[in-house]
């Protein structure tokens, strides 16, 4: 028989039991969202200083002009490396979608079996691959064979930065159309290619331009890639045979100048910079989480895995 | 309504049109090829005469005469910072995906993870502007001087007068580039964990800290590993910010030893040194000998890593359908 004395004592174990496992409880909860703040204050701290110290350096002159003699009083602006970028981004898009996309095709669509998986596995090998030894790569390639910094070996690097990108995400969101338009559109007695290019592709379309557009911000961030391939240069573009400038190169270039005017307009720069990359990722994943909910976005990440 | 393109073509477009897709899939593989014979070339006068020497050695002078090259302390130099950025980002990291998995209120999800990947978009070079002129300051005043003047010069790794420019403050803001990586695929793999894993410790009495404890972290822990070698290998080739924050020291002087001493790794002396090698000198074929070196690291943590998140995703699937 269990006497009253006995069950207080069970009832105190059992508090002290729980209390402390809720205790715990409690304490982890609070270390965790401690990480959460951990990771948030130097995203809050960088757009802050971004933000305030580059707006000091903007002007019209800023964007457009090019940069001045270094040391001088007129630092002039950063339109060459303005002009870089958006040459740059244009150039591999011109190479990395078509590319990219007829890859994301061929896995999604003829990619179930070995050699598909083959490929799948060292795209996402190549996606994660540091970006300093494709620029090095695209030096001995193109620069040591053509024998001079151009716009065509910074093109070249950037694009294979860019392919994996968009070979996963357009295979993710080929694969998001249901295998009954395929069913339907083949027992019509069309051709595969039509199907895919006519149906399947204006029914993945959102997934593909997100994918685009995230690895467009990507290659426009990208720095070390661009030292082995384009060099950098203070005046505007001249010819795809020649070194021009980015907005990475000439913000790291800044940077490292012992001057405070320059290193103002390191600011500014990065201000333009991470304006374009950001608008773009945010712009991208609103959109995203708007049209298909919560299930595309989670397979947006190219690469990623 | 869209015309339905009955009339499509002959066979020969259709297979015309796989032949594409397919060229477009091995261009990857190609490339991979392209990079392993372009770099191995490329480094061969340095590898022919210093031979092995170039992975143990700690010279480095690029004096014309004198040349003599060895990566020892740059290598060391990468797994040091890297290692030191996986301490301090991994466990902010599975907290980070905990909170996003289980804890968080339904509405803050989203937002919260969507400003997480944003820390992954912010390019690497402002990563190091940001060190540079603000972030190492706050590093060197509250943390690094404490612990320099707590243990002083007589411990190891505390030694030397803090300036801002070394390893550590290289190693943190690596920790702060790669936990974005971490914590979003770490969620993906928690996510991933059966609900009725959750529930059976739930109907046990189990609290949050024990449910993830006890059902959530033995079902994905290997997938968890993988996430972390995924940042791992981010780590190991980050270079802008590492290169503007690292101080740059060369030969035997870049050996870590300190915390607060200058270093280097493989992929910042890269970048520092390019623009002094001649194009075809043994000084360059040294730098793309690193980038052989750097290659064959990042090659073989990524496969590995792939190897672990895909197997815990796949396997995941199959029970999450079964």
């Amino acid at each position: 028989m269990i006497t009253v004395e006995q069950r207080a004592e069970f009832r105190k174990h059992f508090r002290y039991n729980v209390g402390r496992r809720l205790v715990i409880d409690k304490i982890v909860k609070g270390v965790v969202f401690g990480c959460v703040i951990l990771a948030i204050v130097p995203l809050g701290s960088i757009l802050v200083e971004v933000i305030t110290n580059g707006s000091a350096a903007l002007s019209i002159e800023f964007l457009t002009q090019i940069p001045g003699a270094v040391g001088s009083a007129d630092a002039g602006g950063i339109g060459p490396a303005i002009q870089g970028t958006i040459v740059l981004i244009g150039m591999s898009s011109l190479i990395g979608v078509p590319v990219g996309v007829m890859g994301g095709i061929f896995l999604s669509e003829y990619g179930d079996n070995r050699y598909g998986r083959t490929v799948r596995f060292f795209n996402d090998v190549l996606a994660e691959f540091p970006t300093i030894v494709i620029g090095i790569f695209a030096f001995v390639m193109i620069v040591l064979t053509l024998g001079n910094f151009s716009v065509w070996a910074g093109t070249f690097a950037l694009s294979i930065i860019m392919l994996p990108i968009i070979t996963r995400t357009t295979e993710e969101s080929l694969k998001l159309v249901p295998i009954t338009y395929r069913e339907a559109a083949f027992a019509l007695g069309i051709k595969r290619w039509a199907v895919i290019t006519k149906i399947i592709l204006s029914q993945a379309k959102n997934g593909m331009v997100t994918g685009i557009l995230l690895a467009v911000a990507r290659i426009a961030g990208e720095t070390a890639p661009l030292i082995f391939t384009i060099l950098g240069s203070s005046q505007f573009m001249d010819g795809f045979n020649g070194p021009i400038d980015a907005l990475p190169l000439r913000i790291w270039r800044l940077s490292s100048l012992p001057y405070d005017n320059a290193v103002a307009q390191g600011w500014g720069a990065a201000l333009v910079l991470i304006l374009m990359v950001l608008s773009i990722n945010i712009g991208v994943r609103y959109i995203v989480l708007r049209k298909k909910g919560r299930g595309l976005k989670l397979r947006m990440r190219g690469g990623a895995l | 309504m869209m015309r339905i393109p009955l009339k499509s073509g002959s066979r020969f477009v259709d297979k015309f049109f796989k032949i594409g897709a397919a060229m477009a899939a091995t261009y990857v593989l190609a490339i991979i090829l392209l990079i392993v014979v372009n770099l191995i070339s490329g480094s061969a006068p340095v590898w022919q005469k210093e031979g092995l020497g170039f992975l143990t050695g700690s010279n480095w002078n690029s004096e014309e005469g004198r040349e003599s090259y060895g990566a020892a302390p740059y290598i060391l130099g990468t797994f040091v910072t890297a290692g030191i950025a996986m301490a301090i980002g991994v466990p902010i990291s599975i907290g980070i995906a905990m909170f996003l998995s289980e804890l968080a209120p339904k509405i803050m999800r989203t937002p919260l993870s969507l400003i997480i990947e944003l820390l992954a978009a912010v390019p690497s070079v402002i990563y190091g502007l940001w060190g540079l002129f603000v972030f190492r300051l706050y590093l060197k005043d509250w943390v690094e001087t404490p612990l320099h003047n707590m243990f002083g010069d007589n411990s190891v790794i505390f030694a030397g007068a803090p300036f801002g420019l070394d390893i550590f403050t290289a190693s943190v803001v690596l920790a702060i580039m790669i936990i974005p990586t971490i914590s979003t695929i770490s969620r993906e793999i928690m996510l991933a964990v059966p609900n009725s894993q959750r529930e059976a410790a739930y109907m046990l009495g189990a609290t949050k800290w024990e449910v993830f404890r006890l059902a959530v972290i033995p079902y994905s822990k290997s997938g968890l590993i993988g996430a972390a070698i995924l940042g791992l290998g981010r780590a190991v080739g980050e270079t802008m910010a590492v290169t503007m924050l690292i101080g740059n020291s060369t030969g035997a002087a870049a050996f870590p030893t300190s915390l607060f001493q200058p270093g280097q790794t493989m992929s910042s002396i890269m970048a520092n040194e390019f623009a002094e090698a001649s194009q075809a000198g043994l000084h360059m074929s040294a730098l793309i000998g690193i980038g052989l070196i750097l290659f064959v690291v990042a090659f073989g943590i990524n496969i590995v890593a792939h190897l672990l998140v895909a197997r815990v995703i796949k396997s995941h699937e199959g029970a999450v359908q079964a």
